[in-house]
């Protein structure tokens, strides 16, 4: 308990030092605002602009909470598809790793042509972003389940979908939680992308009017949001996977639960 | 139990029965033969033993009669039906316990009757008492009382195995496969767990198929005991364990015991240098 204290002390010591480094750099090398503000400047124009703000940083959130929910709804599906049979596998994965290669910018402009710009597209490039880590994980757990173990629940004459229910989905939790805390933060990096380049609000948008209008304190009071928003995600994922998949990290406390 | 020699016991007696099944994978000149034509009468009830040298096709029987695999040629019969034509209970335990970490050692005993019917179609019902109780009595004859809401990780690897045996049990089956499930636990677990095995055999008396390295287990479990050899796999030798029950670790040591394990060491050695011999 002690030593979880410390450490949870270490980390935030470290995030304000890192802080207070960037500070004393700028002021000592005298960098202009223009190319890096100051950290304090950019807490300023985040408190003087947040009335402002606000709207734009409920926008991307939105967008990426539905474009990584609809990646984590047909990402799963794809996963399990693949995952337990080999055919699938076999079959289905040239293509998409294909589709994985694809820079997600190259996309955002077809999504644009097709729905136009707005939420839409952001929407669906959050959701491709964040699809392929979920579909990779979620396959891999399923076709690694021990030969054994299914030995086990065939002998039973168990369905493949006892199977899959009883063992290879809970099995593959842990892979599956892996993969939502990675592809939290994609999804953000396709909502901001798509806001950049064809929307009207978001923190993309106003990150991209911003450096437009040199405003750089603007543009890294944007940044800060997106981080701010990408730990709180994450930090979330990590509570449920805690709670979900603790008997694989061989925790105690999950034992008692 | 088979008082009657293997080679005499006919068809109406047996309750697992081979008839000339065989295992072959690939075809044309590189075809492997895992078994070769292979007959086996084995009466309900009775605990019988399978040794002999890796890759003889030990395990092989063992999936053929559960129906985890399909006899290239011949037939199976459990219960004289052919396999996979009648649903039946077995259960199964390897080295490996596979116990399932998410779930507790309770849950993970009380899987099977989530999957195999009729306990399947009651099991909301009662999973939270009549089947609780059951595995908890089962956990406890085995050694494992109050150890239900532990996880699989915290137990040693004696337990585990001893908590797969239950789950292996708890629905009652007719068949018991054991696929060297003490292979991976030390020398005194093991004798320990030999006899909490006899215990459960004599108190529930299922049809046992044991596959084992170890001619000292078989001879202390089995009322009969099956040599094979390998490539092709086949059995060439079938004899009964005269010793009464309960055995004990004693009995290991006296010279009947002792003339019968050196017996079956030597079928097997020369099992294994005609095989390298060829």
């Amino acid at each position: 308990m002690n030593s979880q204290f410390g450490r949870r002390l270490a980390s935030a010591a470290f995030i304000i030092g890192f802080f207070l480094l960037w500070e004393f750099l700028c002021a000592a090398l005298n960098i202009s605002d223009i190319i890096v503000p100051k950290p304090s400047q950019v807490f300023v124009t985040l408190w003087e602009r947040m009335a402002a703000l606000w709207p734009h940083t409920i926008q991307t959130l939105y967008t990426t909470v539905v474009g990584f929910a609809f990646g984590i709804l047909i990402g799963v599906f794809i996963g399990v598809v693949i995952g337990s049979s080999k055919l699938a596998y076999d079959v289905a994965y040239p293509l998409l790793i294909g589709f994985a290669s694809i820079p997600k910018v190259a996309v955002v402009p077809i999504f644009v042509l097709w729905f136009g710009a707005g939420s839409v597209p952001a929407i669906l490039t959050a959701m491709i972003m964040s699809l392929f880590p979920i579909v990779v994980n979620v396959a891999t757990g399923l076709a690694t389940t021990e030969p054994e173990l299914e030995d086990v629940m065939r002998s039973l004459r168990a369905t493949k979908l006892d199977i899959l229910w009883n063992v290879g989905l809970p099995r593959t939790m842990p892979y599956f939680f892996a993969s939502l805390k990675v592809a939290v933060t994609l999804a953000f990096v396709g909502t901001v992308i798509s806001e950049t380049v064809a929307s009207n609000r978001g923190i993309g948008n106003v990150m991209m009017i911003a450096s437009s209008n040199f405003d750089v304190p603007l543009v890294f009071a944007g940044l800060l949001i997106l981080a701010a928003m990408g730990v709180g995600l994450y930090v979330i994922f990590s509570l449920i996977e805690g709670r979900v998949t603790g008997w694989a990290h061989r925790k105690d406390d999950f034992a008692m639960m | 139990m088979t008082l009657v020699k293997p080679s005499l016991l006919s068809h109406l007696d047996a309750f697992v029965e081979l008839e000339n099944a065989t295992v072959s994978y690939g075809r044309g000149e590189k075809t492997f033969h895992a078994l070769a034509a292979t007959n086996l009468r084995v009466v309900q009830g009775d605990f019988v033993a399978l040794v002999g040298p890796s890759g003889c096709g030990k395990s092989t029987i063992l999936k053929l009669v559960t129906g985890l695999i399909k006899a290239s040629s011949g037939q199976i019969y459990v219960s004289g039906r052919e396999v996979g034509a009648l649903p039946m209970r077995v259960g199964m335990a390897f080295q490996n316990p596979t116990l399932l970490p998410w779930l507790s050692v309770r849950d993970n005993v009380m899987m099977p009757l989530k999957i195999v019917p009729p306990f399947r179609q009651e099991y909301r019902a009662k999973r939270n008492n009549e089947f609780r109780d059951r595995a908890e009595a089962l956990l406890a004859q085995v050694g494992l009382a109050g150890f239900g809401d532990k996880h699989p990780w915290q137990l040693s690897g004696g337990m585990m195995q001893r908590a797969s045996l239950c789950r292996a049990l708890i629905h009652d089956p007719q068949l018991l496969m054991l696929d060297e499930p003490f292979g991976a636990l030390d020398q005194f677990t093991r004798e320990e767990l030999w006899s909490i095995m006899q215990d459960l055999w004599i108190s529930r008396k299922p049809t046992v198929l044991l596959v084992t390295h170890d001619l000292k287990e078989a001879a202390y479990l089995a009322n009969r005991i099956c040599v094979m050899q390998s490539r092709p796999g086949r059995i060439i030798d079938d004899t009964l364990v005269p010793f009464p029950r309960p055995r004990t670790i004693e009995m290991s040591y006296l010279p009947d015991f002792v003339t019968m394990t050196q017996r079956l060491r030597e079928l097997i050695v020369a099992a294994r240098t005609t095989k390298e011999a060829a």
